[in-house]
């Protein structure tokens, strides 16, 4: 069932203005992701990855063009509006967690709970909820640690619990294994398959093509447009070798 | 995010810092406090008022000898004063009146029973006094007007002295020597307690003639009247036994309207110059109250402001995860309003507690409003809600990708 979920079309984004220099981080972008898609963005640094990625979880708007979220046009909507978007549609995670450290685990994971008012869920459900998705993380056993006593690992996968609370439309990770070591990043990546598997839409940003390779398309992106959208990655390293992001 | 669970993550918020939670609070607690305690003084005051016009009378006129000479020229003409025999002359002439009294006090020791007190308020006084002052004798009788007359040498001891003298054996028929002089007890009055300044139980009560007679160095003032009390029957008479008064004391004094040679005095002057003092305290108060209130609002301002500062990549994740930028509004104007209704509790605490000590072991009769507790709650809420505004709106007004940005 090839049903569309995500459609973006002649999407730019200008920073600044007004006096200020210009920046245009995107320069007319047009993709299409289908529902159960699973999608690396790469490309340079400065290339207008998490610009895009901001659009994309509607925490932005484009300066121009549309985007057109599970049937929704989200590029105008108001900001209260887009809040229940990020809230009802979008799992997040981030480069850097973002865990509030001063709940544990479970706390974490029902914070997309406190904003999603119609539910019509019990506390206990929520409860119940919430304890289910950090076991789909493997996290069963560690409900009531705090930040601060789980590994960067645990808390990515925490927070990949998180994402998943309000059975979002689509997830989209902006460097989701950028701070952790080869390992960890390899659980990391073999969970966000196995949602995969199991239906999720995931949309991903990477500097690493070990990482990019585990997506089934790959979005390469250089100066805010698309050079490229291939199936495999290593097709694509070859093309735009030597400029794959990061210098380290 | 529905407005309880709003509430727990404020508290949450609250909690993480508790130390400077309440050190934020001081300034609400100090207002809170000084509006229950500035409340409970008026309040107290005014009833120490209402208890003296209890005691002496409502409607009661003091009239005070000018005691100088009067006439043309100075030095002319003879002292003018009042004298024991026109305390008569005002009872039969005056339409209106309950009873007329005068005073004149000394210090003597009291001898009795046994046992001697020392300085004890002897009151000089007639039979007028237990009506002018609304007491009434408890055993035996009251000075009349004939022991006045002859100067007899009786007393009739207030309730303490009685006690403290003569225990259980009735007073009446002993007999007690003030500084030298022996009297006889002829009567025991009732339990009236302190007054004002005045413990009417620990006084002796004689002759106002047996006073100037024995106690009164006669050539200091002499048998002169140093006041006179009149308790007029109602407010209603009270302008018509002024008017009289005047005109009878003008006759007697021998004197005309432009050197009355005395001046009278109301308890309603009185009671407004005790109650331009508690007004004054009051608005002093006010003064402390209001000022510690917005003090203690900025305060919470700030640290809100610092809050919001120090949460902003916290601020951010919510915004992320749905929440709507009222939602954060609410979550921090929350956070104000608790502060600053913590604040008002602990200030009601301290506040009732303040009274309390002030009335136990202070020199200040307090009594506490009630309506005091959810004024200053009320005033509370407001200061959070005012003070707490501004940056709630600062934390709604962020950008979220801007605010995770954020280190
Ligand atoms: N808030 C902003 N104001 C001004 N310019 C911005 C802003 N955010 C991004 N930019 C600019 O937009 C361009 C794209 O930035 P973006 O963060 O999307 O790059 P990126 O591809 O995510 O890079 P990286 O791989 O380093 O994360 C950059 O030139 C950046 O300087
Ligand atoms: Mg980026």
């Amino acid at each position: 069932m090839a049903n569309t979920l995500i459609e973006i079309q002649g999407l730019t984004k200008t920073y600044g203005g007004k006096g200020m220099v210009a920046v245009q981080a995107l320069r007319g972008v047009d993709a299409q992701v289908q529902q159960g898609e699973f999608v690396a963005v790469m490309g340079p640094s400065g290339s207008g990855k998490s610009t895009l990625m901001n659009i994309l979880g509607c925490l932005d708007r484009p300066t121009e063009g549309s985007y057109i979220l599970d049937g929704e046009d989200v590029s105008r909507l108001s900001k209260n509006e887009l809040a229940r978007v990020r809230n009802r549609k979008i799992g997040f995670i981030f480069q850097s967690y973002n865990l509030l450290p001063r709940l544990d685990a479970i706390k974490n994971v029902m914070l997309p709970l406190l904003y999603n008012l119609d539910n019509g869920k019990s506390e206990a459900e929520h409860r119940q909820q919430a304890i289910a998705a950090l076991e789909v993380v493997g996290l069963g056993d560690r409900i009531h640690h705090k930040p601060n006593e789980l590994s960067g690992g645990q808390q990515q996968r925490v927070a990949i619990a998180r994402a998943l609370i309000n059975d979002p439309a689509i997830i989209l990770a902006d460097e989701p294994t950028g701070n952790l070591d080869t390992r960890s990043a390899e659980d990391i990546m073999r969970i966000l398959c196995q949602l995969h598997t199991n239906g999720a839409t995931i949309v991903m940003v990477t500097h690493e093509l070990d990482i990019a390779e585990y997506a089934e398309r790959v979005i390469y992106l250089r100066d805010g447009q698309i050079v490229s959208d291939k199936e495999h990655a290593r097709a694509i390293a070859h093309l735009h070798n030597g400029d794959n992001g990061k210098s380290e | 995010m529905s407005f309880f669970k709003t509430l727990k993550v404020a508290w949450e918020g609250l909690m993480m810092n508790k130390v400077r939670s309440f050190l934020t609070t001081l300034g609400v607690i100090i207002g809170v406090a000084a509006v229950i305690i500035m409340l409970a003084v008026s309040a107290g005051a005014e009833a120490d008022i209402a208890d003296q016009i209890n005691a002496l009378g409502a409607n009661l006129i003091m009239v005070m000898p000018s005691m100088q000479r009067a006439g043309p020229g100075m030095g002319g003409g003879r002292p003018v004063s009042l004298k024991y025999s026109d305390l008569t002359v005002i009872r039969d002439n005056i339409e209106g009146i309950n009873g007329v009294s005068a005073e004149q006090n000394t210090s003597q020791d009291v001898k009795g029973g046994g046992t001697t007190l020392s300085s004890i308020a002897i009151v000089g006084t007639t039979s007028g006094f237990v009506n002018v002052h609304e007491y009434r004798v408890a055993q035996g009788r009251f000075i009349t007007d004939q022991d006045n007359d002859r100067a007899n040498k009786i007393a009739v001891l207030g309730y303490d002295v009685a006690q403290e003298l003569f225990g259980d054996v009735n007073p009446v028929g002993q007999s007690v020597t003030l500084g030298t002089v022996k009297c006889t007890v002829v009567g025991v009055m009732e339990e009236k307690g302190v007054v004002g300044t005045t413990d009417y139980d620990s006084r002796v009560y004689v002759p106002i003639t047996l006073v100037f007679k024995k106690f009164v160095n006669a050539r200091f003032g002499g048998t002169a009247l140093r006041v006179v009390y009149v308790s007029a029957e109602s407010k209603e008479v009270m302008d018509s036994v002024m008017e009289q008064l005047n005109t009878l004391l003008m006759q007697i004094l021998g004197t005309d309207a432009s050197a009355p040679g005395f001046t009278m005095t109301t308890q309603d002057s009185i009671i407004n110059m005790r109650a331009s003092t508690t007004e004054t305290f009051r608005n002093l108060l006010s003064w402390v109250a209001a000022v510690s209130l917005v003090v203690g609002g900025i305060g919470i301002m700030n640290i809100m402001l610092v809050s919001v500062t120090e949460r902003t990549r916290e601020i951010g994740l919510r915004q992320a995860l749905g929440a709507r930028p009222r939602d954060v509004q609410l979550q921090f104007l929350l956070e104000a309003v608790m502060l600053s209704l913590l604040g008002g509790l602990a200030g009601i605490l301290v506040g009732v507690g303040g009274s309390w000590i002030f009335n136990e072991f202070g020199s200040m009769r307090t009594e506490l409003v009630l309506a005091s507790i959810p004024l200053s709650f009320g005033a509370a809420a407001a200061v959070g809600i005012f003070f707490g505004y501004y940056p709630a709106t600062q934390a709604a007004k962020l950008d979220p990708i801007v605010a995770l940005r954020r280190e």
